[in-house]
């Protein structure tokens, strides 16, 4: 058998590919903070909570109102987007003027509470999510056992975050968002109701990390403390692709997803350390990150 | 000769204490007895002890008619938030400041060593039920607490041989990289080995880790037929979805859970764990005698107890019971009264305290149910075969434990 | 003395305030040598650790507007350090441990630190939580630590090898001294030159790199110093709970120093002291209550309320309405 680094050549394959579909992960809730922090310049703490309530959300709406998981696909982040938007007007607002470190203060303490809350009525073993039967089973790669539905959770994140950065980049929409980010008094000069922009980005952003929720329900048991580890790495993610750059936080959390997938073969007692350390070295050599732009 | 000298001072001063203890302490201190139920309330373990471990203590406190001897019984509670330091200062101020006079619950074990520790300074007195460590009745042993439900050894002792002898003879082991999984994986590599098997690979992953994909990956490129779970709790449950999505036991792969708990099958469903071998210490559904208890418990919790729940009603009667005999909640005489009775009751069977602080009962080698074969939503394992007391735990000669003279 | 007859006004209401100051401390020093005869004193030793850890931080958060989010390395550190040393070798006096301890935290401070305060804001924040997650997992596989386990069995042996620290209030008196040591070593920097220069890096970095400060050095001082007070936290927490944990070295207590100074008033010497008393009894008295499920979520409201209407923490709104109203 061919040999990579002392790893079968089949399974240093399979890690990549692995990699690649955790990074599409990392990718898409990292796109969301980045979003948020772009015209917020809030590091949303909440990003975690927000995720698991997605992924709540679908696993009530099946049990209780028969929702399946296509309809939850969609509906699952447009009311945690909702709930995301209350959660801007009536909270975040009334700091916007203030520190950003009020901000992430706030949304920690938010996160506290939602996954405290949930605790005490669903406990913490976590409940399992049927894999949708159009996706159940898998390809055989040669090289390894591809479940049909990381397949589709790669396809699917990657999909968002093209969409997304369309969105931004390509439509007017975006481009009221890029020159809010920019400079908000002017825009607000020019007519373009700026409040409400805001409101909308932090709702796009929450309903993006509520699509990784969904995504993440039939991958992972359903649990109210599911997002929390998962947000500092995420965190990771975003400040080594450069906060608030939309095109950063897609490709880091791509590559990231492949070097922790290669620290698992090669030092796995290190794979949830492995990104601090890039991070630390990434801000010692670029201190905005790897796309950002250099205050 | 020395030896002779030695031994014959040691069981004058034995005795004498003894005496001492009996004539100063047959009376239940200030005229109650204080259990302090000290467990995960709202973190990662909170399901296989937490709420329902107080509920069923609560149970056996008024089942036992809520006084011993006219003293009545108080309960309270705390959360540990699974921190050494959080739950050793619990224990020292209801040492200091409320008179507790047995501790229950204890669950993560670096907890319990920290606790175990302050009752040997104080004297005072707990019943560990639901930590996993064998080492809290071995190095970690003191003559201040007792061991009840179950612990790592029977675990490898119990699943690992009973699949070797089956022909799963090669294994790759999943290690949770801290010392509760180091200790599985030597107990489980060990017993492997002596059956004739072999231990070909194995990964440590962190602790918790939430993705297992590439682990398991790892396994199915390793060729091994078992696939040996030396983790716990969200850990376990993760790793045994994941194995399910990625085919392996289609692929002809088994899986070996070494410590998988009730709530843990339940939250997974019969579709992902069907066909797991797991040692248990006690199951719900085993037989008259548990249902019975385990029906009302069902009554006031609305879920089916674990073994740790059920084990906390267990040896909260067999310490109040011990206390009415001797009338003294002094540690020393309760725990000697212990050893002296057998323990046959709906949980545990042919069940003695050893000297070493450990309870050995009768422990069950179970399978978990294909959704057709079960019933009902808690119909969940089958047992296979009984692991005899004597056989299922560590014996004494191995011990290192300070209590046991080898 | 003669002097009297030249103080201007100002500085009579300067030597005014420093009586009312002096006095002050002299009553909550009384306060704090008779409290372990009213309350129970492990509780009282946990806070003042506490509160010493949060001193620390809100030296570096509060007066040179430098959010650490990786405070919990250096508490481990002190824990840890002061912890194996102590428990492997008996003949060590705790006083020795601790100072030990202390300087391994205050080492490591200089090399976070100097790796750190070239980011500001946010990154500054990611920088130290990052590099506490290196610490973290150092920590969890460094054998003498016991990983999950913890570090168990310190004693505490006795106090310049003659005190037996055994006794909860001989213990406490110990504490005690060693927390006055730490609040007096911040409300010394805190108002000496150095003290002002960092306020006013805080204020407007590029000002004062203007005026000729050499600002990295400043903030990379104020941090080494914060470093080497949590740690001194951390090594007599050690000593009096004789064990050391991965607790202490998780993000999450990064996390509750924020909320014990943001709760007590950021930038004020007493509040991060009245923040460590009030979560530590809100945890410890929720924890045995009926609501002991809900710590977490009640935490997370007293963020939620402090950091929308109570910015300036309770220490900070008393001062605020103390001088609206008599001055």
């Amino acid at each position: 058998m061919t040999m990579i680094f002392g790893v079968p050549f089949a399974v240093f394959m399979g890690q990549l590919m692995l990699g690649l579909i955790n990074g599409a992960f990392y990718a898409l809730l990292s796109l969301g903070l980045a979003v948020i922090f772009g015209l917020l310049k809030i590091v949303n703490f909440a990003h975690g909570a927000m995720y698991m309530l997605g992924a709540f959300a679908t696993l009530l709406g099946m049990r209780y109102l028969g929702i399946n998981y296509w309809a939850a696909l969609l509906l699952a982040p447009l009311v945690v987007g909702l709930f995301g938007m209350v959660i801007e007007r009536l909270l975040l607002r009334r700091i916007g003027h203030l520190d950003h470190l009020y901000g992430l203060l706030l949304t920690f303490g938010l996160a506290l509470i939602f996954e405290g809350t949930l605790v005490n009525f669903f406990g913490v073993s976590g409940a399992r999510y049927p894999t949708p039967e159009a996706l159940q089973g898998g390809f055989q790669l040669g090289f390894m056992f591809l479940p049909v539905y990381r397949a589709w959770v790669l396809l699917a994140a990657l999909v968002v975050c093209l969409g997304t950065w369309f969105i931004i980049e390509r439509t007017r929409l975006g481009a009221y968002l890029r020159a809010g980010t920019e400079n908000p008094a002017l825009m607000q000069s020019f007519g373009v109701n700026v409040p409400l922009l805001i409101t909308l980005t932090y709702g796009f952003g929450v309903a993006l990390a509520a699509f990784a929720g969904v995504l993440a329900a039939p991958l992972y048991p359903v649990s109210p403390t599911m997002g929390s580890n998962l947000l500092i790495v995420v965190f990771a993610v975003v400040v080594i692709g450069g906060m608030g750059s939309i095109l950063g936080a897609v490709l880091t959390g791509l590559g990231m997803g492949l070097i922790e997938g290669l620290t698992k073969v090669y030092y796995p007692e290190a794979a949830n350390t492995v990104i601090f350390l890039v991070m630390i070295l990434v801000l010692l050599i670029r201190p905005a990150g790897l796309f950002g732009k250099e205050a | 000769m020395t030896f002779i000298k030695k031994t014959l001072a040691s069981s004058i001063a034995i005795a004498a204490t003894a005496a001492m203890a009996a004539t100063a302490q047959a009376e239940i201190s200030d005229g109650e007895v204080r259990i302090g139920y000290l467990a995960d309330m709202s973190g990662t373990y909170r399901d296989l002890a937490g709420p329902g471990g107080l509920e069923a203590l609560r149970m056996a406190v008024e089942d036992f008619g809520g006084n011993v001897n006219g003293a009545a019984i108080e309960v309270f509670s705390a959360d540990d938030r699974n921190s050494a330091d959080v739950g050793a200062s619990t224990v020292r101020e209801w040492i200091d400041t409320r008179n507790v006079d047995m501790v229950a619950g204890l669950v993560a074990s670096s907890v319990t060593i920290a606790v175990t520790r302050v009752l040997e300074e104080n004297n005072g007195f707990a019943i560990v039920s639901a930590s996993a460590a064998s080492s809290i009745t071995n190095e970690h042993c003191t003559p201040n607490h007792i061991h009840w439900v179950y612990d790592t050894y029977p675990l490898a002792n119990g699943t690992a041989k009973a699949i070797v002898d089956q022909g799963g003879d090669t294994w790759f082991m999943l290690t949770a990289d801290y010392a509760f999984g180091h200790a599985l994986e030597g107990d489980v590599t060990r017993v492997v080995e002596e059956a004739g098997g072999e231990v070909v690979g194995g990964v440590r992953h962190p602790f918790p880790t939430d993705d297992f994909s590439s682990y398991i990956l790892q396994a199915q490129g390793s060729g091994a037929k078992i696939i040996g779970l030396a983790n716990a709790g969200a850990d376990t449950v993760n790793a045994i979805s994941t194995a399910a999505q990625f085919g392996v036991v289609e692929a002809g792969q088994q899986l070996a859970g070494l410590l998988v708990f009730l709530n843990d099958v339940y939250a997974m469903g019969l579709d992902t764990t069907q066909g797991l071998l797991l040692t248990t210490g006690w199951y719900w559904n085993m037989d008259d005698e548990a249902r019975e208890w385990s029906e009302r418990y069902y009554e006031r919790m609305g879920r089916m107890p674990t073994m740790v729940q059920a084990g906390i009603y267990s040896s909260t009667m067999h310490y109040l019971q011990a206390v009415e005999a001797t009338n003294s909640d002094d540690p020393a005489t309760v725990r000697a009264y212990m050893m002296e009775q057998p323990i046959d009751d709906f949980f545990a069977r042919n069940g003695r305290l050893r000297e070493d602080g450990r309870m050995v009962h009768d422990m069950y080698l179970a399978e978990v149910k294909s959704p057709a074969d079960s019933t009902h939503e808690w119909d969940l394992y089958e047992i296979l075969a009984t692991i005899p007391a004597e056989e299922a735990y560590r014996p004494l000669s191995e011990s290192q434990c300070k209590l046991v003279q080898n | 003395m003669a002097t009297t007859q030249t103080l201007t006004p100002t500085m009579e209401r300067q030597r005014r305030a420093n009586m009312r100051r002096n006095l002050l401390y002299i009553v909550l020093i009384a306060i704090g040598l008779v409290a372990p005869f009213f309350a129970y004193p492990v509780f009282l030793m946990k806070v003042l650790c506490f509160a010493l850890f949060a001193c620390a931080f809100n030296l570096l958060l509060g007066y040179a507007g430098l959010l650490s989010f990786g405070h919990a390395a250096f508490l481990a550190t002190g824990g840890y350090v002061t912890g194996y040393l102590l428990a492997s070798y008996p003949a060590l006096t705790p006083e020795m441990g601790i100072i030990v301890g202390t300087l391994a935290a205050l080492a490591l401070g200089t090399v976070f630190g100097a790796l750190a305060i070239r980011r500001q804001g946010i990154y500054f924040a990611m920088v130290t939580l990052a590099l506490a997650q290196l610490v973290f997992f150092f920590y969890v596989q460094a054998p003498f630590t016991g990983g999950e386990d913890g570090l168990h069995g310190v004693p505490r042996g006795e106090l310049f090898g003659v005190i037996s620290l055994r006794s909860n209030l001989a213990m406490y008196y110990f504490v005690f001294v060693i927390f006055l040591i730490g609040f007096a070593i911040v409300q010394r920097t805190v108002h000496s030159p150095y003290g002002q220069v960092l306020k006013a890096i805080r204020e407007n970095e590029p000002r004062a790199v203007s005026l000729g400060y050499n600002t990295d050095a400043y903030k990379l001082l104020a941090f080494i110093l914060s470093a080497g007070l949590a740690g001194l936290a951390g090594s007599t927490k050690t000593v009096v709970f004789q064990l050391a944990s991965l607790t202490d070295a998780h993000w999450h207590m990064s996390g509750e120093v924020i909320l014990m100074t943001l709760l007590g008033g950021v930038g004020t010497l007493f509040g991060p002291v009245v923040g460590a008393g009030l979560v530590v009894s809100l945890q410890h008295l929720l924890a045995q209550g009926a609501l002991g499920a809900w710590v977490g979520p009640i935490l997370g409201v007293i963020f939620v309320v402090c950091v929308l209407s109570f910015r300036s923490g309770i220490v900070g709104e008393i001062l605020k309405s103390y001088r609206k109203n008599f001055k």
